[in-house]
């Protein structure tokens, strides 16, 4: 480590010491350690989410006697279940700065089109399932052939043109209508089943966040992800099978999207074309509260998951407070716009940190 | 110096673009153990002659040797697969990434092996690896777990460089290594670059700087409309003539006059 030149030296030089040439020394070491404030903003913005969600909770249970009761937060967990399936497959695509509109009108065919096929869809447990995570999936590689393969470059305009096709699909295999009367499997154990206190669709969404986690945060695959939404040239310079991996987040974000159908499947016992009418947004929305930037390469599936409790607590609470439900959109707006603000003030902040280092080291 | 085997060569290099012409017949010699800055002004033709060496795009004609044999660089698989690495100016780093992910990106190693892409990420080694890397090469970054766009202009491209030479085991082409940075950044840097042949690879540095190439370069070759126009030793002694043969104001028809100063060695 050590160096003979004074400037490959840090912190510990002394004022006294002599420097290159026409260096002023003296700012120097009044600089060192001056970029405090930086990193604690940038901290703050870090667990914004988390202090976001705990204010919320905390106003929530103020405003409220029936918000904190078992009932209600049971309720709590299988809304923002659905919201939280499609914010983690939501997640993976932002990472790798893509975006899925689509995944509100997957959520509705997946259920739809296994309903649609199936003669008594209520005696085919397994299969409904099977067939309607093969939808999203399906739905997903959709996506990402035309994306990567087509290679249409803006995966918003690809993925709403999808969100049209899939969601007219819906109508005409179903004519319009839903399909009530779904498996068992679904409509009571999934809906109705708790372990402990918690509720089924909680849990298998935990087991899927889990699984999502390891994957994103420990895996190589996961890793690339990360580093195609840092630096898609560099990532495909060095040898990262770019198509590949972008490829793959589309189709895991259909499977998301399926999941969310299945849930909202159990929680209404029916096939609804128009399930996903009350999603639109809520994908982005959760992972862009959560944390993540639309600039790619950032974002984590704890922040998905708090982004889309989040989202869950502010209709649950406006509407235990009997809030017009006109003023929920309104409001998720705002805290949208309030996440986006942060993400640019945060690339800010980091601009002149480097800059502060820059002259400091 | 001349002693050395010569670890990368290039005989008769040509290259046009349309009626450009780029290289009109380079011939360049890198020894085991060398740096050898390649100076010319903006188009005398030195990326071109990196980009044909690192693979992005292949001569017209000429022959490149690596090593001794006759090599067909055709990409930049090629080129690596060939222990040649190349560090570019805009420096392929993923700022959203911390210091031992950047090291190892696209190679990174994980267990079980048969999992293969999907396999875990071994963490713990990649930071070992890293701060072992760092500690040879004399690299001083604090906290290597924060996202390297945080960093410092230097410390950025000081990792670039360990990348580079970690999975080169010949030739590390840097490409203004030193261009986007400050003084005290430089100096790290070029401290590094000095270090390099001492871990087995030849450095080719293109540089605009004559004072960065004085401090680390043994040989300083001089491209001029895609052509050898002189080499010489840099020193302050050959600073005047090499910034002439650069400018083309020595010698009349582009006549080199100091090629005999390479005999020198260092």
């Amino acid at each position: 480590m050590k160096t003979e030149s004074p400037e490959g030296e840090r912190g510990e030089t002394t004022p006294s010491k002599p420097r290159g040439a026409s260096e002023p020394d003296t700012r120097l070491v009044e600089r060192r350690g001056g970029d405090w404030p930086l990193v604690a903003a940038l901290r703050l913005i870090q667990f914004g989410p988390g202090v976001i969600l705990a204010a919320l909770l905390l106003v929530m249970s103020v405003l409220s006697p029936f918000f904190l009761t078992g009932e209600n937060l049971q309720n709590l967990g299988t809304q923002s279940a659905i919201v939280a399936a499609l914010a983690l497959g939501q997640l993976l695509v932002i990472i790798a700065r893509g975006i899925d509109a689509s995944m509100a009108a997957v959520l509705a065919f997946a259920a739809v089109f296994p309903a649609a096929l199936l003669d008594d869809p209520s005696r085919h447990g397994a299969i409904f399932i099977g067939l309607a995570l093969a939808t999203g999936l399906a739905a997903g590689v959709l996506n990402g052939g035309l994306i990567v393969l087509g290679r249409i470059p803006q995966p918003l305009i690809v993925t709403l043109a999808t969100l049209g096709i899939v969601g007219g699909v819906s109508l005409v295999v179903s004519g319009g209508r839903q399909v009530i009367g779904l498996p068992p499997v679904l409509s009571s154990t999934l809906a109705n089943d708790t372990v402990g206190p918690v509720p089924a669709q909680v849990v298998v969404l935990l087991i899927v966040a889990g699984c999502m986690y390891m994957f994103l945060a420990k895996s190589r695959w996961g890793r690339w992800i990360y580093a195609i939404g840092g630096n898609p040239e560099a990532a495909s310079r060095l040898g990262i099978p770019v198509g590949r991996v972008t490829f793959s987040v589309y189709v895991l974000s259909g499977v998301c999207a399926a999941v969310a159908g299945l849930f909202f499947a159990a929680q209404t016992n029916a096939a609804v074309p128009t399930a996903g009418n009350a999603y639109l947004l809520d994908a982005i929305t959760a992972v862009v509260i959560g944390g993540a930037s639309l600039f790619g390469g950032r974002g984590t599936v704890m922040g998905a998951l708090v982004g889309a409790l989040i989202l869950g607590t502010i209709r649950n609470g406006l509407s235990l407070l009997n809030v017009e439900p006109f003023w929920q959109t309104v409001a998720i707006g705002c805290v949208v716009l309030v996440a986006l603000e942060l993400d640019v003030l945060r690339g800010m902040l980091e601009n002149r940190l480097r800059v502060s280092r820059a002259t400091e080291h | 110096m001349n002693d050395a085997a010569m670890v990368l060569e290039v005989r008769g290099a040509r290259k046009s673009f349309g009626y450009v012409r780029a290289l009109r017949g380079v011939d360049l010699a890198l020894h085991e153990g060398e740096i050898l800055a390649l100076l010319g002004d903006n188009g005398a033709g030195k990326s071109t002659l990196i980009k044909a060496v690192s693979g992005v795009h292949p001569l017209d004609e000429g022959e490149i040797f690596v090593g001794g044999e006759r090599a067909s660089i055709k990409s930049s698989a090629d080129a690596r697969g060939m222990g040649i690495e190349t560090v570019y100016q805009d420096l392929a780093m993923f700022d959203n990434l911390d210091v031992p992910a950047n090291f190892f990106v696209g190679r990174e190693p994980t267990r079980p092996s048969k999992l293969g892409s999907l396999g875990f990420l071994r963490e713990r080694q990649m930071v070992q690896t890293w701060k072992e890397r760092a500690a040879s090469l004399g690299i001083s970054i604090p906290n290597p777990r924060q996202t390297i766009g945080l960093m410092s202009g230097g410390q950025r491209q000081s990792v670039a460089v360990a990348r580079a030479i970690a999975f080169a085991d010949r030739v590390v082409i840097l490409d203004e290594p030193t261009a986007a940075l400050g003084l005290r950044e430089s100096a790290q840097v070029l401290e590094l670059v000095r270090k390099l042949p001492d871990h087995g690879v030849s450095v080719l540095l293109i540089s605009h700087n004559m004072e960065h190439v004085q401090r680390v370069a043994h040989r300083a070759v001089v491209l001029r409309q895609g052509e050898v126009v002189g080499e010489a030793v840099p020193s302050p002694d050959t600073h005047e003539a090499l910034v002439q043969m650069i400018m083309g104001a020595q010698g009349v028809n582009g006549e080199p006059q100091l090629r005999s100063t390479s005999k020198r060695g260092k």
